[in-house]
């Protein structure tokens, strides 16, 4: 029995919390993710959840404690944003070689500076090869499904790594959108107990954990630690399919809309995708052979999927909120080409960036998007292929 | 329960031997002491910052350790160690532990007085019920004897190195005891390497069985960034004690308590003159810096001496307590 509630994507991703009902949780505020641990530590002061809440004094010190609460045997989780996320970056890379299947929920806000405390996502790109998985949702519904998701991914014996589930700041965070809730009892059935093979706590047997490791056997930690994130893309749709079964939403590695047959594609990632949609909807009714593929799981980033998914399209416009300064192209610019490039396929792909700091993006602004993608295709001519959308002069 | 050397040296070692610490290295026997403050039945996890200590004793794929042990970062033990106490007690509520853990946080000076500085301090203001030992060895010594703000004045590091217009390191080092003695913990101790190692078995034991945050802080000398003879480790920590640079006190539930106060006040020279890091002080017309040297050492020993109650000046004994009233 599902619960209908309106919720906006913190509430949502703190009543997810609430239901796995964690051991750990370690926090710090800012915006726009401090409303997570705020709800969380009242369902905590009200004795809705058993959490042990760890207020520490900074988002360093929140996956520090989380790493130790992880590795001591509990079920651990933190929540934060642009800053925050930049802060836990050490300790980010630490959390995933130590194998920790600590959830993140962050809420996208771009990095200083100029400071802002809007949208993009400079924080979560800037970690996307930190080793954590990343998830990330277009809205509050995503966001609620994602995290009941997130441990059932994480701590899978063949991946155990730490996963990052990931909403836009306000946009979704702050927006209160309908939504179907799972009952407590289905979320925690659905979770599980977590039980770890190895740590701290463990009686039987102690264990040492985060040694020096000399080139000898440095380099082949790294690789196996990729393999576990490699069979993370298996095991996020086995959970995905489970969970079709007890909410009747389905998820995948990404979501199609509109593209098996569109000549003109765009790769989107988050919030935008909705805008994107209604875009699509609107060229589509004109005649204009147009689709979206929008991410889910970016890391791993499924590339063998996504080139087999783009390959009818002849132009495509892969959409950054993020700028890489590398003057080429963004990082999921960088990634579908890539994943293009090893298929064998030469679309013209043109990368945009777009919706920095929380520049808004409306239909229009996809519209043009798709406009330029037609153009180019007709003119032969691709122009600059690295684009700013809606610049003000 | 009285004390019993005997007891406590054939408690079971619970760091290994054939781990990678210098021989003679102050740290390690700090550690290996402060271990013997566990009860045999106890079990404990370790965390550890990046350190000598942590990159000698857990290379992959080997452990000196028998008790559960975690390195995490270099800026970060105290807050790890907290999320491990935390994780315990969560785990102990919801009846999966049956044993009984303890927590102990090492971390350098460096790894303590500075960079992690930060996750220190706030770990003992939510007063975790853990330990956390600083083996103060007055350097970077990891990476090669760099200055921290633990560094005695005028010592030569790499980072202050003696040279023609400078004498070592310009400032006197941070007292950390005190500090987190104000962050009002229930238990901060400061001592060093001395005779049978009582004073540090008893406090680390008291450390650990206080129940909430405990701070010890326990002079480690290096052989290797001092520059001495390792043999000569037990007298340059009965120099520094007699010549009161490094006070032995607690502060219990608040109140200062001197354990020990020397008979006879010795010279700074003597504590100085035993390692080549201040060699540079005794040339010819350097005398000014060991006079400014003492007058720091005298004035911080004036005010510890106010605090823990006693009587101001070098006269006559006042009303110091001895917590464990032995020689030491
Ligand atoms: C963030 C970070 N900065 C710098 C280092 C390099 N580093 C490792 S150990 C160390 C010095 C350790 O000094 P201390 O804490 O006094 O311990 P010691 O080695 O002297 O026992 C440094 C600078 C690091 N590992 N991490
Ligand atoms: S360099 Fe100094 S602190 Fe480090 S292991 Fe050697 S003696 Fe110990
Ligand atoms: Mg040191």
């Amino acid at each position: 029995m599902s619960i209908r509630e309106r919720l906006s994507g913190n509430e949502a991703v703190a009543n997810a919390m609430r239901q796995i009902n964690p051991d750990v949780m370690s926090a710090f505020p800012i915006t726009p993710s401090t409303e997570i641990p705020f709800i969380f530590s009242s369902f905590a002061a009200n004795g809705e959840v058993d959490t042990e809440f760890i207020p520490v004094e900074s988002e360093h010190s929140a996956l520090s404690a989380a790493i130790g609460a992880q590795a001591a045997g509990a079920r651990s989780l933190t929540a934060t944003s642009s800053c925050g996320l930049a802060l836990m970056w050490e300790m980010l890379y630490v959390a995933a070689s130590n194998r920790l299947p600590i959830a993140l929920a962050l809420v996208n806000r771009t990095l200083s500076g100029p400071i802002n405390i809007n949208c993009d996502h400079s924080d979560s790109m800037g970690a996307r090869d930190s080793g954590w998985i990343q998830i990330y949702s277009e809205n509050n519904q995503e966001v609620y499904d994602n995290f009941v998701q997130a441990y059932r991914i994480a701590e899978h014996p063949s991946v155990r790594l730490p996963i990052m589930i990931c909403q836009d700041g306000f946009i979704t965070s702050a927006a209160v959108e309908n939504i179907e809730l799972l009952e407590d009892k289905e979320v925690k059935e659905f979770v599980g107990e977590y039980c770890p093979e190895n740590y701290l706590l463990n009686s039987r047997q102690s264990q040492s954990i985060g040694p020096y490791a000399v080139s000898a056997y440095c380099m082949e930690a790294k690789r196996a630690q990729l393999e576990a994130l490699k069979n993370a893309k298996q095991v996020v749709l086995e959970v995905a399919e489970e969970f079709a079964g007890i909410s009747g939403r389905s998820y995948g590695l990404f979501e199609e809309y509109r593209l098996a047959d569109a000549d003109y594609a765009m790769v989107i990632i988050g919030s935008a995708a909705g805008t994107a949609k209604d875009a699509i909807d609107q060229l589509r009714a004109d005649g204009q052979k147009v689709g979206m593929l929008k991410i889910r799981l970016f890391r791993p980033f499924p590339g063998e999927e996504i080139a087999a998914a783009l390959k009818n399209a002849r132009v495509i416009a892969c959409m950054d909120r993020t700028e890489s300064f590398n003057s080429q192209c963004g990082p999921l610019g960088a990634e579908v080409k890539n994943a293009l490039y090893n298929a064998g396929q030469a679309p013209v792909v043109i990368n945009y960036v777009y919706g920095l700091g929380g520049r808004d993006v409306a239909v229009e602004n996809i519209a043009s998007v798709y406009a330029d993608l037609i153009g180019i295709d007709k003119t032969k001519d691709a122009g600059e292929k690295y684009r700013y959308l809606s610049l003000r002069d | 329960m009285a004390y019993n050397f005997k007891e406590v040296m054939n408690k079971t070692e619970r760091l290994a031997p054939g781990h990678r610490m210098c021989a003679g290295c102050g740290g390690t026997i700090a550690v290996r002491n402060v271990l013997r403050g566990l009860r045999d039945e106890d079990k404990a996890v370790i965390t550890c910052a990046t350190s000598c200590l942590e990159v000698s004793t857990f290379m992959y794929p080997h452990t000196a350790w028998t008790d559960s042990f975690i390195h995490n970062a270099f800026e970060n033990a105290a807050a790890t160690c907290s999320g491990v106490q935390t994780a315990y007690s969560i785990l102990k509520k919801k009846g999966r532990i049956d044993d009984t853990y303890k927590f102990i946080a090492f971390g350098g000076d460096g790894g303590t007085y500075d960079i992690g500085f930060q996750s220190l301090s706030a770990a003992m203001e939510r007063n975790h019920d853990m330990v956390y030992v600083c083996y103060d060895n007055g350097a970077y010594m990891n990476t090669g004897i760099q200055r921290s703000s633990a560094t005695p004045m005028y010592a030569d590091t790499t980072t202050t190195p003696v040279g023609t217009v400078s004498n070592g390191k310009p400032q006197y080092r941070k007292d950390l005891a005190a500090i987190i003695a104000d962050h009002n913990v229930p238990y901060v101790a400061q001592t060093t390497l001395l005779k049978n190692m009582r004073d540090l078995h008893e406090k680390a034991e008291k450390a650990i069985y206080t129940p909430g945050a405990a701070f010890l802080n326990v002079m480690a000398p290096c052989p290797r960034g001092w520059i001495y003879e390792t043999a000569e480790i037990m007298e340059i920590c009965r120099l520094a004690v007699d010549t009161c640079y490094w006070p032995i006190f607690e502060v219990i539930e608040g109140k200062w308590v001197l354990n020990y106060r020397p008979k006879n006040k010795l010279p700074i020279e003597r504590f100085l003159k035993k390692q080549g890091r201040f060699r540079h002080l005794f040339k010819k017309g350097h005398e000014h810096l060991i006079a400014h040297f003492q007058a720091e050492v005298d004035k911080r020993w004036e005010a510890l001496l106010v605090k823990c109650g006693g009587v101001g000046g070098t006269g006559g004994i006042g009303t110091l307590s001895h917590s464990t009233s032995q020689e030491i």
